[in-house]
């Protein structure tokens, strides 16, 4: 039966990890916004790994949390362990990353969405968007319902013509067996989207019970409090440690023996999938004289006695994976209580995206997470709360945002995607960021608090504070600039016991502090300040000042690339008139359309030269255009 | 990207004139020029006024040593050429020294200008009419596939070979150091340590500096296109060396290192740097190969770049010519029939299958006839006879140096990183860097082959 069932400025569809962040950012940002769900128990469900964070993925946490975000927030609250990671290295990379209680997780987080002001939850099917003249104006649903608004963002993660396969076994499902969305990826295709068939696994899960854990070693959390968010004070103590064992030469001999029954090697599956979570047949293929494979055996919360064999995602025969469980130390009675399986899903092809995650196709529809290509409860977060602000923006008639690269790995994550697209399930990568340096876990804050603020997604408080810490940084180290430290005999007993060489002359403490050996601790016994230093002004001030060279260089090469930035390229520029570009750089200028001449340049097979012909016609603002009809 | 750094080239035509000049253009032209000038009187360029010009030495930054003696003008932006601001080196003339100067001065931040960049950007800053937009766009396309093609004509073979395989080194390491950055427990995986990198970046620099100094291309420009020239007494190689050396201002030069009764001399013949050996024996009309030894001779020969083979058009060919030619099978030559003032008395036909293809070129360097034709032989065999002098060959070899010694600067600033104590993914930046500047010679930097690396070299996964 169809009826009207409401209007609102904006409509988000799925409230996985991309849809609560574009919600919420929504909501708060002041538009009148509707979430719908096929499962209002699934909200925010972890499909795979019950984990949030690591490298480069940590650090999205943690810029979701600066531009006022929640997925920090809510692993804060339901973490069973965190851990720094990369301790040892530059701060460049290091990355927090927690264990989740998952359904605690879920929990809170469906707390927040039901106590938003501005935002409704429901459950419901999408099957149809309404579409009028290319824009986009609401949603249709299984029941019949139609919900209008102004601005819609779909994030629908797997679930789009998602099909399960184990062993010779293929249904059509969602992920954990939940009910696909069949409909809704029809209706894509037939507003002329071009998707793609991506794959993904998840390994076997057994009960802790019939673990023998005295045969793996034991990988417990940090002791030293540690948390994502920034407005986090209370810390969770009591952490429960991860476990690590190994797969045996018996389990790569069944993996071999049975690989004519893996369905990847059968042929029944078609989706690309992500090189950097093989499932454990391919491991095996692909490196086969490597002897064995690290095993985390990680608890799926508190409450539960579920626990995830990381490194174990398979899509063998349900009783070919009992059999691999056998051969792997402290796993031999494990109890198999649920299987690893494949999942094969539509992914839309990301260069239809605009920078703001806008479709091409589409004026007003905005697309979020796993159904961008990505893979990744971080990088589906990243994208939701830019496609939420985005879209809350497009309905109160409010500017765009777009990140850059050098602004965060947020940006980072959808320059490649709607820029150079991406052939298999994408997943961030330190080494995707080529300011990596500037982008660290440790100032996200200093980079976006200003535009979460300016959006009105970070309170006045919180603001405040944040002016507090990034005035008494400068203050620091303008004092460590100024304060020369003398070599009295206890400046040089403090320099000996670090293992540096003696001073000969004064110097400045900035100075000192720059020798490898120095820590910002030793400064401060040396050279005191007058003021308490808060430990994260201390932090800032030591990688301010020890990594500067760095720091500056990259900063240079982030000046020539907003000067690129600053050259815009008008959005109804037309290829075709424009004589002298190479026939691969035109045919992908058309279909990425890039907004500046930035951008441009990072297309695969668009050279200098296409660059230089492009410069030459903007400067002479002879652009043909395309005509609007 | 590389619309808004600071572009070098010589922008007089090479090897004419009395002067050579190196012109810069861009933020940090002024600079740039400050970190290699030397006024006598102490004065800094980024201090004088806008369109003034200044007496000075250029000094290697690196060495301490004086390279070229110059004029330097300053001019600011907006009123100049490119709109940007202009720095001009005045050079003495001739191939070597100039040539000098533009690499220290690329080797000090600025980046070679690709063909036409001065005019592209004289046009994108508004200096040039709208009509001429059309003209641009085609100096911009044509320039850019001729210099593709010039540059993968000297990619093939052996330069292009060693660099692909220095990136796949560096790229492995890198690979490396990523994979403990991003999988930071897979404890299979070896630690890159600093220790470990530094092994690998020694081994690169030592790679780069190989390559720098056996690329033959690099060498020519550096040293000159080493060339002998022999032929039997009194056939006129003195004249040659007088007539190559007179028109083209000799440097004469002991070279230390090679044997002590060789002496050398630099000529520059329309850009093509020769170098001449052993002139002393050739001024005492003695030939290489009485004054040396034929074993000896025959070294010399196989290391020469170029030989001038002199024979005698008013005598038959001798035994001792055919000799010659014996010994000269295979390189590259250039025979020179003097003497046609006087009545022919050579078998030409002859000549002609000796030479076996060889270019010949008739003189009379009594009567100043025919050098000029020989100046083109030369300058043709360099060139390939497909780019005129001042043009690309010369660019790209230019180039190609360029960027190994930046590459070179990248790895020693990794090395230094290593020295101090930076952490390895700091460090990493460095080796990168070298790793694409690298990839700019062979004409390949994307961005994706290190993740592909990544998964290729280790196994990982959830």
């Amino acid at each position: 039966m169809e009826y009207h069932g409401g209007s609102y400025d904006v409509i988000v569809i799925g409230a996985g990890h991309a849809g609560c962040e574009a919600a919420l950012a929504s909501a708060r940002i002041g538009a009148k916004t509707l979430v719908i769900t096929l499962n209002l128990d699934m909200i925010a469900f972890m499909p795979c790994n019950p984990s949030i964070g690591g490298p480069a993925k940590g650090i999205v946490v943690r810029e979701i949390d600066a531009l006022g975000g929640e997925m920090g927030k809510n692993i804060d609250k339901t973490y069973i362990q965190i851990r720094m990671l990369n301790t040892g290295k530059g701060p460049a990379v290091r990355a927090l990353r927690a264990q989740a209680d998952k359904v605690l997780y879920q929990r809170e987080m469906k707390k927040t969405l039901e106590n938003q002001k501005n935002l409704t939850l429901l459950q419901g099917k999408v099957e149809r968007l309404i579409v009028e003249d290319g824009v986009c104006k609401g949603v249709i649903t299984q029941t019949g319902a139609h919900y209008y608004a102004k601005a819609v963002v779909i994030t629908t993660g797997t679930f789009l013509r998602g099909e399960i396969i184990i062993g010779d076994i293929k249904y059509s499902s969602g992920p954990n067996n939940q009910q696909p969305s069949i409909k809704l990826s029809e209706h894509l295709e037939e507003l002329g989207f071009e998707l793609v068939r991506f794959k993904t696994g998840t390994p076997p899960r057994v009960n802790s019970r019939t673990i023998d854990y005295s045969k793996t070693e034991i990988q417990p959390g940090d002791e030293e409090p540690r948390a994502f968010s920034y407005e986090t004070t209370k810390y969770i103590t009591d952490q429960l440690p991860c476990w690590l064992t190994y797969t045996t030469e018996e389990t790569h001999r069944i993996i071999d023996e049975n690989l004519h029954l893996s369905p990847m090697y059968s042929g029944m599956i078609k989706g690309t999938g992500p090189r950097y979570c093989p499932s454990i047949e391919d491991k095996v293929v692909r490196f086969h004289d490597k002897p064995r494979h690290q095993i985390f055996l990680e608890p799926e919360g508190r409450e539960t006695e579920e626990v995830y064999v990381q490194g174990l995602s398979t899509s063998l025969p349900e009783h070919i994976q009992r059999k691999l469980l056998e051969t792997i130390p402290g796993l031999e009675k494990a109890q198999l209580m649920r299987a690893g399986y494949a999942i094969e899903y539509d992914a839309i092809v990301p260069t239809q995206l605009w920078p703001t995650l806008e479709t091409k196709l589409v004026k007003n529809l905005y697309t979020a997470g796993q159904i961008n290509g990505t893979s990744g409860y971080e990088e589906a977060a990243g994208q939701g709360i830019m496609a939420g602000i985005n879209a809350a923006h497009r309905a109160l008639g409010r500017e765009e945002i777009i990140l850059s690269r050098s602004d965060a790995y947020i940006g980072v994550l959808i320059d490649d995607l709607v820029t150079k697209g991406t052939n298999e399930p994408y997943r961030l990568l330190t080494s995707r960021a080529e300011y990596r340096l500037l982008l660290r876990h440790d100032n996200a804050d200093l980079r976006l608090t200003e535009l979460g603020y300016r959006i009105g997604l970070i309170s006045e408080e919180r603001y405040q504070a944040f002016l507090a810490k990034k005035e008494a940084i400068e203050r620091e180290k303008k004092r460590l600039q100024t304060v020369i430290i003398k070599p009295t005999p206890e400046v040089q007993e403090v320099i000996r016991q670090a293992g540096g060489s003696e001073l000969k002359d004064g110097i400045r403490a900035a100075d000192l502090l720059r020798r490898p050996e120095m820590t910002y601790e030793h400064i401060q016994k040396l050279a005191p300040a007058d003021e308490d230093i808060a430990p994260e002004v201390a932090e800032q001030v030591e990688i301010q000042i020890k990594y500067e060279g760095y720091i500056q260089k990259s900063l240079q090469e982030v000046e020539r690339l907003k000067k690129m930035e600053n050259k815009k390229i008008p959005e109804d520029i037309d290829y075709d008139a424009i004589q002298g570009l190479a026939t691969e750089a035109r045919q992908k200028l058309k279909q990425v359309r890039p907004l500046s001449i930035a951008q441009a340049s990072r297309i695969s097979g668009v050279n200098p030269a296409d660059i230089s012909i492009l410069l030459v016609y903007l400067e002479q603002g002879r652009i043909a255009r395309v005509s609007n009809e | 990207m590389t619309e808004f750094d600071t572009i070098a080239a010589i922008s007089t035509p090479m090897g004419e004139g009395a002067i050579a000049i190196v012109r810069l253009s861009g933020d940090e032209a002024v600079e740039i020029a400050d970190r290699l000038f030397r006024s006598p009187t102490g004065k800094q360029l980024k201090d004088v006024p806008s369109h003034t010009i200044h007496y000075g030495h250029i000094v290697d930054p690196k060495s301490g040593r004086i390279v070229e003696e110059v004029m330097v003008s300053v001019m600011r932006a907006p009123k100049t050429f490119t709109r940007e601001d202009v720095v001009e080196i005045n050079c003495h003339g001739g191939f070597v020294s100039v040539n000098r100067v533009l690499q220290l001065v690329l080797a000090n931040g600025a980046r070679l200008a690709e063909p036409g960049e001065f005019t592209k950007r004289a046009f994108l800053n508004g200096r040039i009419d709208l009509s001429q937009a059309e003209a641009v766009i085609d100096l911009i396309r044509a320039k850019t596939d001729r210099a593709m093609n010039v540059a993968l004509q000297q990619m093939e073979g052996r330069l292009s070979k060693l660099i692909r395989e220095l990136r796949q080194t560096i790229l492995e390491t890198l690979a490396h150091v990523e994979v403990n950055i991003d999988y930071p427990e897979y404890d299979d995986v070896e630690e890159m340590t600093p220790r470990l990198l530094k092994e690998k970046a020694e081994y690169v620099r030592g790679q780069i500096e190989k390559l720098l100094s056996t690329a033959t291309q690099g060498k020519i420009l550096r040293e000159g296109l080493a060339t002998v020239i022999i032929g039997r007494p009194n056939v006129g190689k003195s004249s040659l060396l007088n007539a190559l050396a007179h028109e083209n201002r000799a440097i004469v030069t002991d070279i230390p290192g090679t044997t002590r009764d060789v002496i050398e001399e630099y000529v520059n013949v329309r850009g093509v740097p020769l170098r001449l050996i052993d002139t002393a024996g050739i001024r005492e009309t003695e030939d290489i190969v009485e004054r040396i030894g034929v074993e000896r001779s025959r070294q010399m020969l196989k290391k020469a770049d170029l030989i001038l083979l002199v024979l005698n058009y008013h005598e038959p060919l001798t035994e001792e010519d055919e000799r010659l030619f014996a010994m000269t099978e295979g390189m590259d030559v250039i025979v020179i029939v003097n003497k046609t003032d006087l009545p022919q008395n050579i078998d030409i036909e002859r000549v002609k299958e000796l030479a076996a293809g060889r270019p010949i070129v008739a003189t009379s360097l009594l009567c100043e006839r025919g050098i000029d034709e020989l100046e083109k032989a030369i300058a043709d065999l360099f060139f390939g006879g497909e780019l005129e002098a001042g043009d690309l060959t010369y660019v790209s070899n230019s180039r190609h140096i360029a960027l190994l010694e930046q590459a070179k600067k990248a790895i020693e600033d990794a090395l230094s990183g290593i020295d101090v104590g930076m952490p390895v993914d700091l460090v990493q930046i460095d080796l990168r860097r070298a790793w694409e500047l690298l990839g700019e010679i062979v004409g390949d930097t994307v961005h994706e082959s290190l993740i592909d690396q990544l998964f290729a070299q280790f196994c990982l996964g959830k």
